[in-house]
């Protein structure tokens, strides 16, 4: 029995493939193999002989298939490796080229400045961007003739001959939406109004489309030292480190007082840095609203206050994040939008920071 | 606004620092945007003596000389030839900047010797064109600075000169008197009181005034006199002086006269030449047509009415913003009449932006000068005229009357630090107004004649605020919502950016384009009417709002293949201009796909972008934006598609909710786009709002039945559209199939050049009971059907 062991196990494991390994599975243990033979002998032996060949041979039947069973492992293992020996590719070959999107810079700072403002209380208000002139003007208490109109670089709409209403313009700020919103939904109300903004103007910082962000903020008590908080809050948020305003008096139709907004800065090798050292930029423009203002929309002076400022938001986002030249943003030239642009799914959220 | 220190304190009583007064400007809402101090160019100069002075060993016109500074002795070797022992004289030593020879002086050898800085002459410090040698001070201490020096001996060399922007509501700071008067009200000085004139004619005017009928409105009085037997010419140098200071040209002591009280007390003058003045002088409305050569030496045709004044029938000044050149005053005039007059800012506004004309006067004229001045202001300049020229002055002859401006509105002082926030004491606020030269009666501040722009006690507010400071201002909490911030974006407003950041999880750069595009390429868009037209366009590039994001999207395309970059995924997100009249716009996003899926690569994945790419990402982009995924799929798309191409995909025929395809070749040939380009453009307001806000899911429900799926091959015309038979094959059994798909499309061979096989998959899954075979066979023979009934179709054997 001794040599029916060693012969078989010296043939399976010199067995080179999966048929040979078969082959002395038949011969071995297969139903006419010379251990199954073997086994048909115990029913002629006595009890006795059984007792002693019988677990013998079973132990021997168990030995070879498992010795089977390793070497089948064993050679599909050496199989693979062939296989996967053969497999090798260049990993260093670049992948399938995928596109990168990304999200301008104007939409990403606009989110910022909604997800800051909403958790001030403040909701998103719009407005169209050919506006009336009573929107745009009169309602803000800038009448016909009003020096303040040329300072505006007006674009107006044609008129055909024979329509003589006052052309309609391009939108010169977003605070036509003050307006429009103050008639809808009365006061008290706290909204931002962004949206794209038009003046007759092309030159090294200037380019004739740009994007504000309107506040406004009606309500009993609402006074100025309320709209430095509210800027300051914003601007630290904003840019992530303390920012300190400084409010000098100004002059605009549709507030009173109004005050032009610096926020702290320094001027490092020609670049700003926000919330830090002795200078002052200015960057926005702000007040508390006209009475004039606030009659246009349908609230009554002597009840509401508020106040109301204009950002531009591409001049925030240049300061942000670094961007030197307006003109650039309206251009989009690839490498720009790649270079300046964010990733689609960072969304500012206060929750998850709002730094691009 | 530009005037120097030394006129400011012609009306201010000051011994504030210069830094201080540009400090309070700024503050009180006259901001700072320029200061030209000497002082910073001369401080560096320092006063030494020569004490030797010897020929040049080797330059006979060279001199070296030993000079005595601050520090001590030092050589400098000079040119100049009244460089000699013992003279006082201006040094700069090595590393101090020469303004009139832009250099930094240093240390050099001339010849061989070593000389030590320079001696200045006042050509090379700016201070005047003399050049002949270098300064000689007639005293001066060794060692102290020039600009010491000069301060204390001839101020007006070293007056710092600010300017200042003004806003629209301030013309009384468009006079220094205006300027100084905020600074007192500010506490930087006390204001000087006014010296006022007063000159006696001697003789009845001869020159008549009228203000006819047409012009009552735009002139309120007119008052003038004539001054005769004057002598003009070049003003003397204090007057000179001060109007080169700030950047005004002198001309003559008449002109000059005027120009010094334009800038003084903001009250423009005219002075009429008047040996050329024909008769009596009427202030009318231009009837359209003349012409004048005004004083700038332009011809202008005067539209129709434009206040003038005439003489003789014939126009010769543009009232209150320019002179005619005929009637000016020269050298040789003898008789001035001189004018002082009160014009009504619109009519003013109007006439200047008719004629395009921006002058000192109009920009005052039109913001509103002081009426109540109106007859000093002839008796102020007629003394001025007479101290300069000489002459005799008429008795004033006035046209019209000076307008009663007189006004007065409530100081609410509660009203005033409830709307600052901030304590300002009441008896301070009526301070500052008085200081600001209103008159308080009990709460009420009667305005001055000079602030036109006080209009109600909201102007108070800020007249107190704007003088107590608003850097002051300590920032208050805002009462704030309770409570968990809400969410503040409108549904539109989600999706617009729900749209963007999908596009750009796509692969798309985002752009901001331009709202105008020029006319050309607005007409290949459907655009391009006078109603989205700009009547004052910055370019012809930028003419007309655009009709369709695409026309943006394409112009950067190109741009960009100009560039070397061919292969573009592009889209923006904004508005769309279908009228002129407000609202007539509407949100799209547009996509742009230019050249190749991407660049050459080792796995053969680059391939040319195609209509499908247009379509898939049309509708990843509307799936995330909720719109329905059921819709159809129409073909008469906008002329900028390739027709056979493209497609629009709607609820219905009218509600389409966007357009997809390969961007016809002639508009990418009129763009300057190399092709291929496929491009969507989606409306995003279109696809359906859902109702109410209800965010649960419908119940999920799956069941373990075997799904069939079975495949069918249809022969049909060429042109029946997929979805078409897509459809019929739904519609065979509603429940039981649930989902067909097109996966193979054969287009003539064997078939016949009309004709095309199109081959589905039918997905059938079972609800109750596991299908047997006889319920596919059924369900298959209704497909089959169906789709040769609608489609007309052959199942393919």
């Amino acid at each position: 029995m001794d040599d029916l062991k060693n012969k078989y196990l010296t043939a399976i494991n010199e067995a080179g493939d999966e048929a040979t390994l078969e082959d002395i599975r038949l011969k071995a243990v297969g139903k006419k193999g010379e251990v199954s033979l073997k086994m048909r002998e115990l029913g002629k032996m006595t009890a006795d002989e059984r007792q002693v060949a019988g677990p013998k041979l079973n132990a021997l039947k168990d030995e070879i298939n498992s010795a089977i069973a390793a070497k089948k492992v064993a050679l599909e293992d050496a199989a693979l490796d062939r296989r996967l020996s053969e497999e090798w590719l260049d990993v260093t070959l670049p992948s399938r080229p995928a596109r990168q999107g990304s999200i301008h810079p104007i939409s990403r700072v606009s989110e910022e400045i909604y997800a800051i403002f909403a958790d001030l209380g403040f909701a998103v208000a719009e407005g169209p961007q050919v506006e009336d002139d009573w929107h745009n003007f009169d309602a803000l208490n800038i009448p016909p003739h009003h020096p303040a109109r040329q300072e505006h670089d007006t674009f107006y709409m044609h008129r055909d001959e024979g329509d003589n209403r006052p052309p309609h313009v391009l939108r010169t700020h977003t605070s036509p939406v003050q307006i429009r919103t103050l008639l809808d939904q009365g006061a008290p109300i706290s909204i931002i109004a962004p949206g794209r903004v038009y003046r007759c103007d092309y030159d090294q910082t200037h380019t004739p489309m740009f994007h504000q962000v309107e506040g406004l903020c009606i309500g009993k008590d609402v006074s100025m030292a309320n709209l430095k908080w509210v800027l300051e809050e914003f601007f630290t948020a904003f840019f992530g480190t303390e920012v300190k305003t400084r409010f000098r008096a100004s002059h605009f139709p549709f507030t009173e007082p109004s005050a032009e907004v610096d926020i702290q800065c320094k001027w490092e090798n020609g670049t700003v840095k926000v919330g830090e050292g002795d200078d002052w930029l200015e960057v926005l423009g702000s007040g508390m609203v006209h009475p004039n203002v606030l009659k246009a929309g349908g609230i009554d002076p002597d009840e509401w206050q508020g106040f109301a400022f204009g950002i531009g938001i591409d001049r925030l986002a240049m300061l942000k994040y670094g961007i030197p030249d307006l003109r650039a943003f309206f251009d989009s030239d690839l490498r720009w939008l790649k270079h300046y642009g964010f990733n689609p799914l960072s969304v500012p959220t206060l929750a998850g920071g709002i730094n691009g | 606004m530009k005037f120097t220190v030394s006129w400011l304190k012609e009306h201010l009583d000051t011994d504030a620092s210069l830094d201080d007064i540009l400090y309070a400007l700024t503050d009180l809402g006259l901001e700072v945007e320029g200061v030209e101090n000497p002082m910073d160019v001369f401080k560096d100069f320092e006063i030494a003596k020569i004490t030797h002075a010897e020929q040049h060993p080797d330059a006979d016109k060279l001199r070296v000389c030993k000079v005595q500074a601050g520090a001590g002795e030092t050589q400098i070797v000079c040119g100049a030839p009244n460089a000699r022992e013992g003279i006082t004289v201006v040094l700069a030593k090595p590393g101090t900047y020469i303004p009139g020879l832009d250099i930094t002086i240093s240390v050099g050898k001339i010849r061989g010797v070593e000389s030590f800085g320079m001696m200045a002459s006042e050509k090379e410090l700016e201070l005047s064109d003399e050049h002949n040698g270098i300064i000689e001070l007639p005293s001066g201490e060794i060692g102290q600075s020039f600009a010491d020096y000069l301060a204390e001996t001839d101020p007006s060399k070293v007056d710092p000169v600010i300017e200042i922007a003004i806003t629209p509501n301030r013309p009384d700071a468009l006079g220094v008197r205006g300027v100084a008067r905020d600074l007192a009200a500010r506490g930087l000085g006390t204001l000087k009181p006014l010296k006022k004139a007063s000159v006696a004619g001697g003789f009845a005017n001869p020159i008549s005034v009228t203000i006819d009928e047409s012009a009552k409105d735009s002139c309120k009085v007119f008052a003038g006199r004539l001054i005769k037997g004057v002598t003009n010419g070049p003003s003397p140098a204090w007057l000179q002086d001060r109007l080169k200071a700030i950047g005004l040209r002198p001309i003559s002591k008449l002109v000059d006269v005027t120009n010094f009280f334009t800038y003084d007390q903001n009250r423009p003058l005219h002075v009429f030449d008047a040996g050329k003045v024909d008769g009596g002088l009427t202030v009318h409305l231009s009837k359209g047509g003349e012409e004048l050569v005004a004083l700038d030496e332009k011809t202008y045709t005067l539209p129709a009415g434009v206040t003038v004044i005439s003489s003789g029938g014939k126009v010769e000044s543009i009232a209150g913003i320019m002179g005619g050149l005929e009637t000016g005053c020269t050298d040789e005039t003898t008789d001035v009449f001189l004018e002082a007059a009160f014009w009504d800012t619109i009519a003013i506004a109007k006439g200047g932006r008719a004629l395009k004309i921006n002058s000192d006067a109009r920009y005052r004229n039109e913001r509103g000068i002081d009426p109540a001045y109106n007859m000093q202001a002839i008796e102020d300049a007629t003394q001025m005229i007479l101290d300069l020229c000489g002459g005799e002055a008429s008795e004033v002859t006035v046209a019209g009357q000076v307008p009663d401006v007189s006004r007065a509105y409530k100081l609410d002082t509660d009203r005033v630090q409830s709307l600052v926030g901030m304590e300002i004491l009441p008896a301070k606020q009526i301070a500052t107004l008085e200081a600001l030269g209103f008159t308080m009666d009990g709460d009420m501040a009667q305005v001055p004649s000079w602030r036109p722009d006080v209009l109600g006690s909201a102007d108070l507010v800020e007249e107190v605020a704007r003088v107590e400071s608003l850097t002051l201002l300590e920032p208050k909490p805002l009462s704030r919502p309770i409570g968990v911030a809400k969410q503040i974006q409108t549904p539109m407003q989600i999706r617009e950016s729900m749209a963007r950041y999908t596009a750009a999880a796509l692969g798309y750069n985002e752009c901001v384009t331009y709202s105008f595009v020029d006319e050309k390429s607005a007409k290949l868009f459907d655009g391009g009417s006078d109603a989205v037209k700009l009547e004052n366009p910055i370019s012809s590039e930028m003419s007309h709002m655009r009709p369709d994001l695409l026309v943006g999207l394409l112009q950067a395309a190109s741009r960009n293949q100009a560039r070397g970059f061919n292969d573009l995924a592009l889209f923006e997100v904004g508005a769309a201009f279908h009228g002129g009249e407000p609202g007539e716009q509407h949100m799209q996003i547009g996509g742009l796909l230019v050249g190749a899926t991407g660049p050459k690569d080792v796995h053969g994945a680059r391939r040319d972008v195609d209509v499908f790419d247009a379509k898939a990402d049309a509708e990843a982009v509307l799936s995330s934006i909720g719109a329905p995924a059921k819709v159809q799929i129409l073909r008469d798309t906008p002329t900028w598609f390739h027709p056979g191409r493209s497609g629009k995909i709607c609820l219905g025929p009218k509600k389409v909710l966007a357009q997809f395809g390969e961007v016809h070749p002639k508009t990418l040939k009129e763009m300057g786009v190399k092709g291929p380009a496929v491009a969507f453009t989606i409306f995003l307001e279109q696809p359906p709002f859902p109702r109410g806000n209800k965010v649960a899911r419908a119940a999920f429900f799956t069941n373990d039945l075997q799904a069939v799926e079975r495949d069918f091959a249809f022969v049909v015309d060429k042109s029946t559209a997929a979805l078409d038979v897509v459809n019929a094959a739904f519609g065979a059994d509603k429940n039981l199939i649930s989902d067909v798909r097109v996966f193979d499309e054969f287009i003539g061979g064997s078939l016949g050049e009309d004709k095309k096989s199109l081959a589905i998959t039918v997905r059938l899954q079972p609800a109750k009971e596991t299908l047997k075979e006889k319920d596919i066979e059924d369900v298959s023979a209704k497909i089959i059907a169906k789709v040769e009934k609608s489609t007309k179709a052959v199942l393919r054997g």
